[in-house]
C-alpha cells in the first residue's frame, strides 16, 4: 500500500467517525420527538420526490432564481458520481477507476466541468445577492440575532463550494495537463470542455503537483463540507430529498386529528363514561395536548426544522408578517432548530431535564402564533416541502387547551359556538330565518 | 314580471317526515345562516337548486357550526365536539353527499370529519355550479348583467392553496362574457383576505396595516368593476377593504352563486 493511500484512508476514517458522531447526536435528539403522521403511499412519495426534490418544481416558482439554482443542484448530482469515484480511488490507489464505463463516463465527467463553472458563476450571483444587493428577504429579526459564525453561516457555505469547484476544474486542469504530456495511459483526456481550454495556465514541470493538489483540496474540501453541513442551514443539501418525501400529503388546509383528545370527548359523550369515577389506584396522567417544547413536536416537524435553509420564501408571501406582524414562519423553524440544540443534549442524558424555558413563550411568542391565518402561502412557497402551519396549530393547541391563554375575542366565539352552536351571537332559533321568502319566476 | 313562486326551503327534519331522501344536502353554514350579506348568497343558491330541479335538503335549525374555528384557534375539544354532534345528526338523516357555499364548512366536513368518522361526498358550490353548467342543467344567458364587465375573482385560500379549485370558479366566470382579469397575486399565489384560521373572529396583531387592506390594494390595480368571491369570510374582508378605501360605489363584490342568479334573473 502506497503512503498516499494509507494517508486517504486515514483522513477518510477520521472524517467518517467526526459524521457518525453528528448522526448519532442527531438520532438522539429525533429520540426525544413524538410520533408523526404514517408514511403511506409510497408511489405518490416517490413521484412528489422526484418533482419537487429532484424536478425543483417549486423553487422554479421564481424563474430565475429558480433555475440557478436549479442548476448547483443538478450539477451537484453530476458531480457527486465523481466524488464517489475519488473515494474509491483514495482507497484502492488508482487513477479514475471508473474509466472503464467509456462514453457513460466521459459524458458524466464533461457535464461535470461545465456544471463546476455554472456553480461558480451561480454561487458568485448568490454571494452578490447576499452581500451587494442585500435581498430583502435574506433579512429578518431571526436572521438579525444571529451571533457569532452563524451570522456567516451562508457565506461559509458558498465559500466553500467554490472552493470546491475550483479545485475540481483545477483537478481537472491537472489531469489534462498530464495527459498531454504522455503521462495519463488509456485515456484521450478529450471530455474537458472547460478545463481542456485552461491547460496552458499550468507549465509542464508542475503539472504533476497541481494535479495531486487540487485532488486532495477537493476531497479534503467534500469531507470538512460534509462535517460542517449538518451543523449549519446549509444541511438542506442532505435533508431536502428525504424531507420532501416525508412530506405531508393531505390537503393543506387539513388540520391533524388529535387522537389523545377524540378518546376524551368519546369518554364524555358516552353516558357510560361521562360520570365514571377514574379507575381506583390508578394514576391519571394526562398527556399534554399540543406543543409546548422540543420535546411535544413530531419528528416531522424536527425534520423541518433541519432541512430550513432559511431562503425565506415563506416568510416574504405570509400576510402577517407583509403587514408588519410579528410572526415569521421562517422563525418559527429557526426557533425550533436552536431550542431543540439548546435543551436537546441535555435532555439526551437526562429525560426529566428542566431549564425552566420552552419553545412556546421563551422562543415564540404567543403574539406571533395567534396572528397565523392558516392561509398555507408559506407551505406552498417552501421549496422542500415545510410544514410551517401544523407547528403554529400545535403550539395553539397548547395555549389554549393547557394555559387557557386565549383571546377575549376568541374565548367569546368559543362560548358562541358552546351555548348558540354558531361563532357569533345569534339564537339556533333564528337559523332559518333567511329562508323568508325567497321569490323566484315561476 | 312574469309569474313568481314562493320557495318553502325544505328541511332534512320535514323530508325524513314524509318518507323522503334528497339528493343532496346543502350546508348553509353559520355566516351563510345569520350574516346578513351571506344570506343572499344563500337565497341564490337556493333558487339555483330549485331552477335545476335538484332535490335538496337544509339541516335548519338542527345545523350547528363545522367546529372550524375552535379548531383553528386551538380549542381541539370544542371541535370535536361539534364534529361529532353534527355527524350524528348528517348520519341519522343517511347524508351521502353536501354541497356547501363556504370554503371553510367545506373543508373541514370533507378533510376533518373523516378522521372521526363522518365520511361523506363533499362538493364545493364552485365545482357544483361548474359542473351543472358543464351538463347543460344551467344554461348562462348571454347578455346579462356582467356582460363585458372587468371582473376579477379572488382565491379563497381553503379553497385554492387548501383543496387545488382554482379552475371550477373561474370557468363560471368566463360564461358570463365578461372581461375576466387576475391579480397580480393569484391561484396558488393568492394573498389571503385575512380571515382564515379564526382571525375573523379576533382583532389583529399589532402591524402596519390590516391584511384586507393589502389585498384590497392588489383589487383595486387591476381596475376591476367587480371582485368575485366565493367564501363568506373573503366577501366580508373584501367589503371592508373597498369601503376602507371608499370605492364601494366603484367596486360591487358578489359570490359565484350570485352571478348566476344575477346574470339569468332568477
Amino acid at each position: 500500500m502506497e503512503t498516499k493511500q494509507i494517508t486517504f484512508i486515514v483522513f477518510m476514517l477520521v472524517m467518517l467517525g467526526v459524521f457518525g458522531y453528528t448522526i448519532h447526536r442527531l438520532w438522539g435528539f429525533i429520540g426525544l420527538t413524538k410520533a408523526g403522521f404514517p408514511i403511506d403511499k409510497i408511489g405518490e412519495r416517490v413521484n412528489l420526490t422526484l418533482k419537487v426534490a429532484f424536478g425543483q418544481t417549486k423553487i422554479l416558482d421564481r424563474p430565475i432564481i429558480g433555475i440557478i439554482h436549479a442548476l448547483v443542484w443538478w450539477g451537484f448530482l453530476i458531480i457527486t458520481v465523481g466524488t464517489a469515484e475519488m473515494v474509491f480511488d483514495g482507497i484502492l490507489g488508482q487513477e479514475r477507476i471508473l474509466l472503464f464505463l467509456g462514453p457513460v463516463y466521459k459524458g458524466i465527467m464533461g457535464s461535470g466541468d461545465i456544471f463546476a463553472a455554472i456553480i461558480i458563476s451561480a454561487v458568485t450571483i448568490f454571494l452578490i445577492r447576499r452581500h451587494i444587493i442585500k435581498v430583502k428577504r435574506f433579512e429578518g429579526v431571526e436572521m438579525n440575532k444571529k451571533k457569532g459564525w452563524k451570522k456567516a453561516d451562508a457565506t461559509i457555505a458558498l465559500s466553500m463550494i467554490m472552493l470546491l469547484m475550483l479545485s475540481l476544474i483545477g483537478m481537472n486542469i491537472g489531469y489534462v495537463k498530464l495527459c498531454s504530456i504522455g503521462e495519463i495511459i488509456g485515456d484521450s483526456c478529450d471530455y474537458f470542455p472547460i478545463s481542456g481550454l485552461l491547460i496552458d495556465l499550468v507549465p509542464d514541470s508542475k503539472a504533476h503537483l497541481f494535479h495531486e493538489i487540487n485532488w486532495w483540496a477537493h476531497i479534503a474540501l467534500v469531507f470538512i463540507f460534509m462535517n460542517i453541513l449538518p451543523y449549519s442551514k446549509h444541511f438542506h443539501v442532505m435533508m431536502s430529498v428525504p424531507n420532501v418525501f416525508l412530506s405531508r400529503l393531505d390537503p393543506k388546509t387539513k388540520i391533524q386529528n388529535m387522537p389523545s383528545v377524540t378518546k376524551e370527548v368519546d369518554a364524555m359523550m358516552n353516558p357510560e363514561t361521562a360520570f365514571a369515577e377514574p379507575a381506583e389506584g390508578g394514576t391519571m396522567e394526562m398527556p399534554r395536548f399540543g406543543v409546548k417544547d422540543v420535546e411535544d413536536i413530531s419528528w416531522q416537524n424536527y425534520l423541518d426544522s433541519l432541512t430550513c435553509t432559511e431562503c425565506g420564501r415563506c416568510t416574504s408571501v405570509c400576510p402577517a408578517n407583509t403587514t408588519g406582524k410579528l410572526l415569521s414562519p421562517r422563525k418559527i423553524m429557526v426557533d425550533t432548530r436552536k431550542r431543540m440544540n439548546d435543551k436537546g443534549p441535555s435532555l439526551v442524558k437526562d429525560s426529566s431535564y428542566n431549564d425552566q424555558k420552552a419553545l412556546v413563550g421563551d422562543y415564540i411568542t404567543k403574539e406571533e402564533l395567534f396572528a397565523c391565518t392558516t392561509c398555507n402561502a408559506c407551505v406552498q412557497a417552501c421549496p422542500v416541502n415545510i410544514d410551517q402551519v401544523s407547528i403554529i396549530m400545535d403550539m395553539r393547541r397548547y395555549l389554549i387547551m393547557e394555559e387557557a391563554n386565549s383571546p377575549s375575542e376568541w374565548n367569546m366565539m368559543f362560548t358562541n359556538i358552546e351555548n348558540n352552536g354558531a361563532p357569533w351571537q345569534f339564537s339556533p332559533s333564528d337559523r332559518m330565518n333567511w329562508a323568508e321568502e325567497i321569490v323566484m319566476k315561476a | 314580471m312574469g309569474e313568481t313562486k314562493t320557495i318553502t326551503v325544505p328541511t332534512m327534519a320535514n323530508l325524513m317526515a314524509h318518507g323522503k331522501k334528497p339528493e343532496v344536502l346543502f350546508w348553509v353554514g353559520c355566516a351563510g345562516a345569520f350574516d346578513d350579506r351571506y344570506q343572499k348568497v344563500t337565497r341564490s343558491f337556493i333558487k339555483i337548486l330549485e331552477h335545476v330541479g335538484i332535490t335538496y335538503g337544509v339541516l335548519g335549525m338542527e345545523e350547528s357550526c363545522t367546529g372550524d374555528p375552535a379548531r383553528r384557534a386551538g380549542n381541539e375539544f370544542l371541535f370535536q365536539m361539534q364534529a361529532k354532534m353534527n355527524i350524528q345528526l348528517l348520519d341519522g338523516y343517511e347524508v351521502k353527499k353536501v354541497v356547501t357555499a363556504c370554503p371553510h364548512c367545506f373543508n373541514t366536513l370533507k378533510n376533518e370529519y373523516p378522521d372521526l368518522g363522518g365520511n361523506y361526498e363533499v362538493i364545493h358550490h364552485s365545482s357544483f355550479l361548474q359542473s351543472l353548467i358543464d351538463e347543460g342543467r344551467i344554461k348562462v344567458e348571454e347578455g346579462g348583467y356582467f356582460k363585458g364587465k372587468k371582473i376579477t375573482f379572488h382565491d379563497s385560500c381553503y379553497l385554492g392553496r387548501g383543496n387545488d379549485i382554482y379552475e371550477a370558479p373561474r370557468k363560471i366566470l368566463e360564461e358570463l362574457d365578461a372581461d375576466l382579469v387576475e391579480m397580480k397575486r393569484s391561484k396558488a399565489n393568492g394573498l389571503c383576505c385575512g380571515a382564515g384560521g379564526a382571525q375573523m373572529f379576533k382583532d389583529a396583531e399589532k402591524g402596519d396595516k390590516e391584511v384586507n387592506v393589502e389585498r384590497t390594494e392588489d383589487l383595486i390595480e387591476t381596475n376591476a368593476k367587480i371582485v368575485a368571491t366565493a367564501c363568506p369570510f373573503c366577501m366580508t374582508m373584501m367589503t371592508d377593504g373597498i369601503k376602507h378605501f371608499n370605492k364601494e360605489e366603484d367596486i360591487e363584490v358578489y359570490d359565484l352563486a350570485e352571478f348566476i342568479d344575477k346574470n339569468n334573473d332568477l
